[in-house]
């Protein structure tokens, strides 16, 4: 029995090494349930690699090494008990560039349902309530067997979006994930995403700051592996404690 | 000096552009260099195409007076070989290829595939497994062929062979044996599969390499297992490359010379099992080109041999690259 508290993920002195580099210096953050979280701050601070380290992605990469804990609803996703397959269903990834897999739009949707075991009967629902989700499935509607890579960018990335939420995750991790697009077709990621927050609790990185003042509840700074400051992004954007997040803030640092 | 000046232009609603004026005079030796480099290109890469087209002439010409006198189906279709009584029917070492050939790849092509997947997405020990393969592809194919003779023929007749014919050839006859010397398809078969099986699975494994590291991401982000992810992601993305490796294969497999009549049996006939000796079109132009050439046609026969290897190897890498087409028509195109 999980406790929904408001909290949803919990960072628990998480410490991350990338090769010899100490790339993640002891995290801890509270990630509110159902809210939008962004992770701002400079290039190559680490903000990619900690959001891969919330459903254990970073441990494709052979120099990567974790320690401490992720806990989603209090349970530890590193612990070695803990199926790998079933962190990622329940906390899904948006890549930064659209990566549409190698088949049809329509299997696109269906290839995680049918991993987890939904019979092929009701698919063409799945499919079409999903593509429906995202504001996809009038212009695929007629071509939902044509290949996935046939499809704009900002259709690619929809459409990544749709298969992301089709595995009913609860969490959505977003890398960057409107940075690839044009400008049209990122407004309308944002505002799918803004919406997805009533149902899901969504992370997102971005070194936009805009985009995180217009989306973010709540909101991490990182710098150089270190959480600066965190806190409800009012707080965070209007009244920064930190002299480094007031730097940052106004342009001259990152 | 003829560096390219920019001038800016106005057009006439007033816009101003940039752009680039080309000098005139291309003089000097650099240019003669870039003229001698890019035809010298051209011409090396055109000769090569041409290559084909002179062998095909070659033995098409040689070959005429068999074809003259004979029509090529009968020539393909007919089973017996009695060069002295002017018969020349090539069904036997036909036959004999597509056998030797069909088992090699039989055999490689999963063996290859998996191999493949293992390098390319399961171990780290790639860097240090990969030369290794490359290596095996290197060893000259008459120590295939003799390692065939010491190894595999014994263990085919002492072992494979009566196991064979004792369970499964019961049943079914291809299974069954009444050759006791192990030299046949299957030796033949097998020593074919070890040495195509490096070149199919570098290839394959380079491809599956290939697959950009998102897209595996994608597929394990929705909670994929690892083999869910080869299966239906790396494997379906590299396809085209799985196929075109495969037919590469497939073109070795069918002209191997040495190692295969090595171990084959050289015995004109149809095989009908498994365990019988056989005699493949290139071990029949090298066992016998330059001999009893005083047999009349007998030169023009072998010539047709010839041309009906390349036939096959060009009608089959020509069927490849249009399936490969309709797989992927920007990559294949």
């Amino acid at each position: 029995m999980t406790i929904r508290t408001a909290t949803h993920l919990s960072i628990r002195n998480l410490d991350v090494w990338y090769g010899g580099q100490h790339a993640l210096k002891d995290i801890n953050a509270d990630i509110p349930r159902h809210q939008i979280t962004t992770i701002v701050g400079p290039s190559g601070c680490g903000k990619t690699t900690l959001l891969k380290s919330l459903n254990r992605l970073s441990e494709l990469n052979t120099q990567v090494n974790v320690s401490g804990q992720v806990l989603l609803d209090g349970i530890d996703i590193y612990d070695p008990a803990v199926d790998v397959t079933e962190v990622r269903t329940r906390i899904g990834l948006l890549a930064q560039k659209p990566c549409p897999l190698p088949m049809s739009i329509y299997d696109n949707i269906a290839y995680g349902p049918r991993i987890h075991g939904q019979k092929n009967g009701k698919m063409d629902d799945v499919v079409r309530t999903h593509l429906q989700d995202v504001e996809l499935w009038d212009e695929v509607k007629h071509r939902l067997k044509a290949p996935a890579t046939g499809l704009s960018v900002g259709q690619q990335q929809r459409l990544c979006l749709a298969r992301a939420l089709a595995v009913r995750p609860e969490v959505l991790l977003c890398d960057e994930s409107t940075s690839a697009l044009d400008p049209i077709s990122a407004r309308a990621v944002e505002r799918l995403l803004d919406r997805l927050k009533e149902n899901y609790t969504v992370v997102m990185v971005t070194h936009d700051l805009a985009q995180a003042r217009r989306l973010a509840d709540y909101v991490l700074f990182i710098w150089l592996g270190e959480v600066v400051e965190q806190g409800p992004a009012r707080h965070v954007f209007n009244q920064p404690r930190e002299p480094r997040t007031r730097a940052y803030l106004a342009g001259e640092i990152g | 000096m003829n560096i390219v000046q920019p001038r800016i232009l106005t057009d006439r609603i007033g816009t101003a552009r940039t752009t680039f004026v080309i000098p005139r005079n291309r003089q000097g030796w650099r240019y003669w260099k870039d003229a001698i480099a890019s035809q010298g290109m051209g011409i090396s890469t055109f000769a090569a195409c041409l290559l084909i087209v002179v062998i095909a002439g070659a033995l098409l010409d040689r070959a005429w007076p068999i074809l003259s006198v004979e029509s090529p189906k009968a020539l393909v279709t007919s089973e017996t070989w009695h060069p002295i009584k002017g018969q020349f029917g090539f069904w036997p070492f036909i036959a004999s290829s597509l056998y030797v050939t069909l088992i090699a790849m039989a055999l490689a092509v999963p063996a290859a595939l998996f191999s493949a997947m293992y390098l390319a997405e399961y171990t780290r020990l790639r860097g240090l497994i990969k030369p290794l393969v490359d290596l095996l592809a290197s060893i000259p194919s008459v120590v295939y062929g003799l390692w065939g003779v010491l190894f595999v023929v014994p263990l085919v007749r002492d072992h494979i062979g009566p196991a064979s014919n004792d369970t499964l050839g019961q049943i079914i006859p291809f299974f069954a044996t009444n050759n006791p010397t192990g030299y046949g398809l299957l030796a033949a078969g097998f020593v074919l599969a070890i040495m195509v099986f490096p070149f199919v699975m570098s290839v394959t494994e380079e491809v599956f390499h290939s697959v950009p590291q998102e897209m595996r991401e994608a597929s394990l982000a929705l909670g994929a297992t690892h083999w869910e992810t080869t299966k239906a992601v790396v494997l379906r993305k590299s396809l085209p490359g799985v196929i075109a490796a495969v037919v590469l294969g497939f073109s070795r497999a069918f002209g191997e010379t040495l190692a295969v009549l090595m171990v084959v049996g050289n015995v004109v006939q149809v095989p009908g099992s498994l365990f019988d000796a056989a005699y493949p079109l290139p071990a029949l132009i090298a066992n016998n080109y330059g001999e009893m050439m005083s047999i009349p046609l007998y030169d023009s026969a072998l010539m047709t041999a010839a041309l009906m290897l390349l036939i096959v190897v060009l009608t089959f890498n020509i069927g490849a690259r249009l399936v490969l087409v309709r797989l992927n028509p920007e990559t294949a195109a």
